[in-house]
C-alpha cells in the first residue's frame, strides 16, 4: 500500500504530497490518501511482515505516508534512528475492570513512549515526513506533552525547534521540553490563543509546524495505536475503545487505523463503540454530543487536564460523527473524577497516569456505572500520558507518616501497623 | 469604520495576492460582505449557500474568536484588525 496524494475530506479535491493542510476551495481538512491497488491480499504473508519488522511504529511504515519507507539506511536499522516511538504494552486490567463489574477490560500504557505520551506517533511521522520535504527547522503550537516531543525530535535528529506553549503549562512539561535545547515560547493566552498564532507564524516561515502545515502527515501517526492494539489481541478488533479527546485527532485516527486494517483483510469484524472522553472544563465535543449538534461551539478551558484543554477542536464534527456511528458516545468529568480516576487506574494496574489517563479513566468507569458496556465486551483503554508530568494532581491526596528510626516509633506512629 | 483583514495565505491567490486589505462596515458580516464585493471568489471559499460561515473557517476579531463576542453581529472598531485562519489547525 503505497502513500497517493492528499484529499480534502469535505469536498474530495486532490493535492500533490506537500506541507499542505487545507483545502483552497472550501478550507476543509487535508487528509493523506493511500493506493491500495497493489495490496496482494495476502493477509498471512502481510502479518509476518510486520512481525518481522523493528519493535516500534515502523514495523506499520507501509501504511504510513513516508515517500521512501521507514528511516535509516536499512528496515532493521530503521528501529535506531531518531527517537523511535510506539510498540508500548497493552496490559490485562482484571483488578480494573473486576472493580468497574466488567470482564475484560485492556490497558494501552502510551506514556511508554521516549517522552513518555503518544506524540512521539505523530511526531515520528511528521518531523520524518518534514525532512523528505527539505525542511531544516521544526515547530508546534502544544498543551505540553507534543512540546516535550518535538524539543526531543529535534534533538535526535539535529534539527532547530520552535515551542510555543501557554505560558501557564504545568511545570514539570515545561522542565520536560526545555532541557532539549529548544526554543521555548510561552505565550500568555489559552491553548487556542498559541494555536491561532502558529497557524498565522506557519504562513510566515519556513518552518514544519508538526500539527499544522505538516498536520495531514502527523495525524496518520495515531493510526499505529488502533495497529498495535490490534496486533497485540493477536489481530483481533477489540468491542471498545476509551479514549481522550483534546482536538479529536487521535480519537478519528485510531478509528481509521482500525477501517484500514479491516478494509485490506488484515482484521475482521465490526468497527468498535468508539467512546471519546473529556473534561467537564473543556468540553466542547461532549457537549455538542449530548445536544445532538454536528459542530462544537467553541469554550474557554478551566480544567486541570491541560493537555486536553483544546476549546476550539478541529476534528470535533468527525469525532461526533464517530462516536455516532458506532454506537459509542463523547462523555464528560469533573476534575474530582479526573483524580478519582489517575488513583483508581494506580491502585488497580500500577500505572502511574497524568491528568488525560485520569479523564479517560474516569469515562470508563462512569460508562460502567451507567451500565453503556455489556460485560462480555473487551475494552480497551487508551492511557495516553505519564503521571509523572502532573504531579499537582495527586499532590495532598494521601498523607506520609514521618518517624523516628527506630521500632518503636514505627508502632507508635503508624496506626495500622502490623506486630509479628 | 474602517478595519485591516488579514488575509491567509491559502486565500490569498483569490484576493489579488494580497495577505491584508482595508474594508468599511459597522459589523465583522458587513466587512465581510465589503470583501466579497472587492474579491467575489472569496465568498464561495468561506460561506455557505445560506450566508454563514463555512465550518472549517476561524474569524477573530483583535484576536477573538468572534463565536465568543457576537458572531458576524459583532461590531467593529475603526482601526481594528479581522483576521481569517482556517480551523483545522492544532491537536
Amino acid at each position: 500500500m503505497a502513500v497517493s496524494h492528499l484529499e480534502c475530506k469535505e469536498c474530495k479535491a486532490e493535492y500533490p504530497l506537500e506541507a499542505l493542510y487545507v483545502c483552497e476551495k472550501c478550507f476543509g481538512p487535508l487528509e493523506v490518501a493511500y493506493d491500495h491497488s497493489r495490496w496482494t491480499g495476502d493477509v498471512g504473508e502481510a502479518r509476518r511482515r510486520i512481525q518481522g519488522g523493528p519493535q516500534n511504529i515502523w514495523r506499520y511504515a507501509e501504511f504510513l505516508p513516508l515517500a521512501g519507507g521507514p528511516p535509516g539506511p536499512s528496515g532493521r536499522l530503521a528501529s535506531r534512528v531518531g527517537l523511535p516511538a510506539g510498540c508500548t504494552p497493552l496490559i490485562r486490567a482484571d483488578r480494573l475492570a473486576a472493580r468497574l463489574g466488567l470482564r475484560e477490560v485492556w490497558v494501552k500504557n502510551d506514556a511508554a513512549n521516549p517522552t513518555h505520551s503518544f506524540k512521539d506517533r505523530v511526531v515520528s511521522v511528521a518531523v520524518t515526513r518534514a525532512r523528505e520535504l527539505g525542511f531544516e527547522t521544526i515547530a508546534c503550537a502544544s498543551t505540553g506533552n507534543l512540546a516535550n516531543s518535538v524539543a526531543a525530535h529535534g534533538a535526535a535528529l539535529g534539527m532547530d525547534s520552535y515551542v510555543f506553549i501557554p505560558a501557564d503549562l504545568e511545570e514539570q512539561k515545561v522542565l520536560a521540553t526545555g532541557v532539549y535545547g529548544t526554543k521555548l515560547v510561552g505565550v500568555k493566552g489559552t491553548y487556542d490563543d498559541v494555536n491561532r498564532l502558529c497557524t498565522e507564524l506557519c504562513a510566515e516561515r519556513e518552518w514544519a509546524f508538526v500539527n499544522i502545515n505538516l498536520r495531514p502527515y502527523y495525524a496518520e501517526g495515531s493510526k499505529t495505536l488502533a495497529f498495535e492494539i490490534a496486533e497485540q489481541l493477536g489481530w483481533e478488533l477489540p468491542d471498545r475503545c476509551v479514549v481522550p479527546i483534546a482536538s479529536g485527532s487521535l480519537f478519528t485516527k485510531i478509528a481509521r487505523g482500525f477501517s484500514e486494517w479491516t478494509e485490506l483483510g488484515l482484521l475482521e469484524g465490526e468497527l468498535p463503540r468508539m467512546n471519546g472522553a473529556q473534561a467537564e472544563g473543556c468540553s466542547p465535543v461532549a457537549t455538542a454530543f449530548a445536544a445532538g449538534h454536528e459542530v462544537c461551539r467553541p469554550v474557554k478551558p478551566e480544567t486541570i487536564a491541560k493537555s486536553l484543554a483544546i476549546g476550539n477542536p478541529a476534528d470535533g464534527p468527525y469525532a461526533l460523527d464517530l462516536a455516532r456511528r458506532t454506537g459509542g458516545s463523547v462523555d464528560s468529568v469533573s476534575d474530582d473524577e479526573i483524580r478519582a480516576g489517575i488513583a483508581l487506574l494506580a491502585q488497580t494496574t500500577g500505572i502511574f497516569t497524568e491528568t488525560a489517563g485520569g479523564v479517560t479513566t474516569a469515562v470508563l468507569a462512569k460508562l460502567a456505572e451507567r451500565g453503556d458496556i455489556d460485560p462480555d465486551e473487551r475494552v480497551v483503554l487508551v492511557i495516553t500520558g505519564e503521571g509523572l508530568k502532573t504531579l499537582d494532581a495527586v499532590r495532598g491526596t494521601f498523607e506520609t507518616r514521618t518517624i523516628e528510626p527506630t521500632v518503636e516509633a514505627f508502632q507508635a506512629g503508624v496506626p495500622d501497623a502490623v506486630t509479628v | 469604520m474602517t478595519v485591516v483583514v488579514k488575509i491567509p495565505t491559502q486565500l490569498r491567490a483569490a484576493a489579488g495576492g494580497e495577505s491584508e486589505t482595508e474594508v468599511d462596515g459597522a459589523t465583522v458580516q458587513e466587512v465581510l460582505d465589503g470583501l466579497f464585493d472587492r474579491f467575489e471568489e472569496l465568498r464561495t471559499r468561506i460561506s455557505d449557500e445560506d450566508g454563514s460561515l463555512r465550518r472549517f473557517v476561524n474569524v477573530y476579531l483583535a484576536g477573538e474568536d468572534i463565536r465568543f463576542l457576537d458572531g458576524l453581529a459583532t461590531p467593529v472598531t475603526d482601526g481594528a484588525e479581522l483576521t481569517i485562519l482556517p480551523a483545522v489547525a492544532g491537536g
